[in-house]
């Protein structure tokens, strides 16, 4: 009742031989970019599509709103732009006094110069792994390791750039490490990811170091990947364990990682590896967000 | 005795895309745990029948399409949809002769084996799966099995697709 047919198996056989050849090659080297490059730009359209109903919602709920509606969020918005404008003065005048001191101290300093802002095609890939994909790729200047930021702090980074879209890895998963150091104290360690949205892992901090719930961790530059000083997270926890050297510290990430609609890519002076392609949208980079 | 040429190559393509979508489509947090894997069991239903239109190559194939659409490791779906071709191609004499709601169980099966292969890989490359939740989309394309099953059939009839 259950005939098994020899020819069936073996092509299953060599199929399965031909994936397993595929994924050694897909994961280690760089032989099949062209290949998903192809396949991604085909794809591409289906993303879209997908999104339709989302995006049809909302501009029937952007266009089908009263004017009354629109006159109070307008006459708020303005009074929010009088509000962050006098901020931003202070900023610039607090910006400038700083590259003076260090000029004085003869530090280089680099501040990205490009702001580019991407909308999230799908978030909904392999559920554990924490990876998004944006709508703007190698076309728009995107290259691999650029800074991914939304208006609260940092997202992650890009791992890969294809001709339209580009993949990002959100700092809480679990093969990320972002070098950070906690605002007040000026430690050093890594954020790790988790795997879960709300929890990033500070390991290496000892026992005997000072740190509090609601530390503000900003990135520290480190590894050139991310500009200095971006907020990331909030220490949540804090345990100390007598038995362990270090204690067991979580933080919660400030960025919203599992509502973001919107990121920003900080075109890095540094870290760009070529600066040909211009970015689309360029505007300076705002200073670190209040 | 001639053969009849087959027909309905399109709509078997519609459907695959539409199957497509729908694992795309943005769903609220906890359904989405549940969210069947609709390209699998589209390939499912074909293979079962239509088996000889649906070959072990062309769920491998359809399964690289899932790899890129989901930015997963190129043939790690390829894989796992492979093996689901085949044994859906060994034991659809005896699925198909089932009530939709007996055949859930065996598509359950299927599901289950499709999401271990995957995760085995995942686990693999470094990204073992935190939690039971990942079995949670082969119950949903359990319940949704019956409802696919009707329409698909619906469909293949209305359209003549052989």
């Amino acid at each position: 009742m259950f005939t098994v047919n020899p020819a069936a198996t073996l092509r299953l056989g060599l199929w399965i031989a031909l994936s397993i050849a595929i994924m050694t090659v897909d994961h280690r080297y760089r032989y099949l970019d062209g290949a998903r490059d192809v396949l991604t730009t085909a794809i591409y359209p289906l993303h879209y599509l997908a999104r339709l109903p989302a995006d049809v919602r909302a501009w029937l709920a952007e266009n089908l709103v009263g004017r009354g509606v629109l006159l109070e969020e307008n006459a708020r918005l303005r009074e929010k732009q009088v509000f962050l404008n006098a901020q931003l003065q202070k900023l610039t005048t607090l910006e400038a006094e700083n590259r003076r001191l260090r000029s004085l101290l003869e530090s280089a300093v680099n501040t990205p110069e490009r702001v580019l802002i991407a909308e999230l095609l799908a978030v909904d890939f392999d559920p554990y792994r924490h990876h998004i994909l944006l709508n703007r790729g190698r076309q728009h200047g995107i290259y691999v390791g650029e800074p991914v930021l939304d208006q609260h702090g940092v997202v992650g980074q890009i791992v890969r750039a294809d001709p339209f879209t580009a993949t990002a890895i959100l700092i809480t998963d679990p093969n990320h490490a972002l070098p950070i150091q906690i605002d007040r104290t000026g430690v050093r360690t890594l954020a790790l990811g988790t795997g879960n949205f709300q929890e990033l892992e500070l390991p290496h901090i000892p026992n005997n170091e000072e740190v509090k719930v609601g530390d503000l961790l900003v990135t520290s530059g480190l590894g050139g990947r991310f500009p200095r000083g971006y907020p990331v997270g909030k220490v949540a926890k804090v345990e100390f364990d007598p038995g362990s050297p270090f204690a067991r510290i979580v933080a919660r990430p400030l960025a919203a990682l599992d509502r973001i609609r919107e990121v920003m890519l900080l075109e890095n002076e540094s870290s760009s590896p070529e600066p040909s392609a211009p970015a689309m949208a360029e505007q300076s980079t705002p200073p670190r967000p209040p | 005795m001639n053969v009849p040429r087959p027909t309905g190559g399109g709509i078997m393509a519609l459907s695959f895309l539409l199957a497509f979508l729908l694992s795309a489509i943005p769903l609220p947090g906890w359904l989405d745990r549940f969210r069947p894997d609709w390209v699998t069991m589209v390939l499912i239903y074909w293979g079962m029948a239509l088996p000889h239109r649906i070959g072990i190559g062309m769920g491998w194939l359809v399964g690289l399409l899932l790899d890129v659409a989901r930015g997963a490791l190129l043939g790690q779906h390829a894989l796992a949809l492979a093996v689901v071709a085949y044994l859906t191609l060994q034991t659809y004499r005896r699925i198909r002769a089932a009530p939709p709601w007996q055949q859930a169980f065996s598509i359950l099966i299927f599901l289950l084996i499709e999401q271990l292969l995957v995760f085995w890989i995942s686990g693999v490359i470094g990204y073992p799966p935190r939690d039971w939740w990942y079995l949670a989309p082969a119950l949903g394309g359990m319940a949704m099995w019956p409802l696919l099953f009707v329409i698909l059939r619906d469909v293949r009839r209305y359209f003549q697709v052989t």
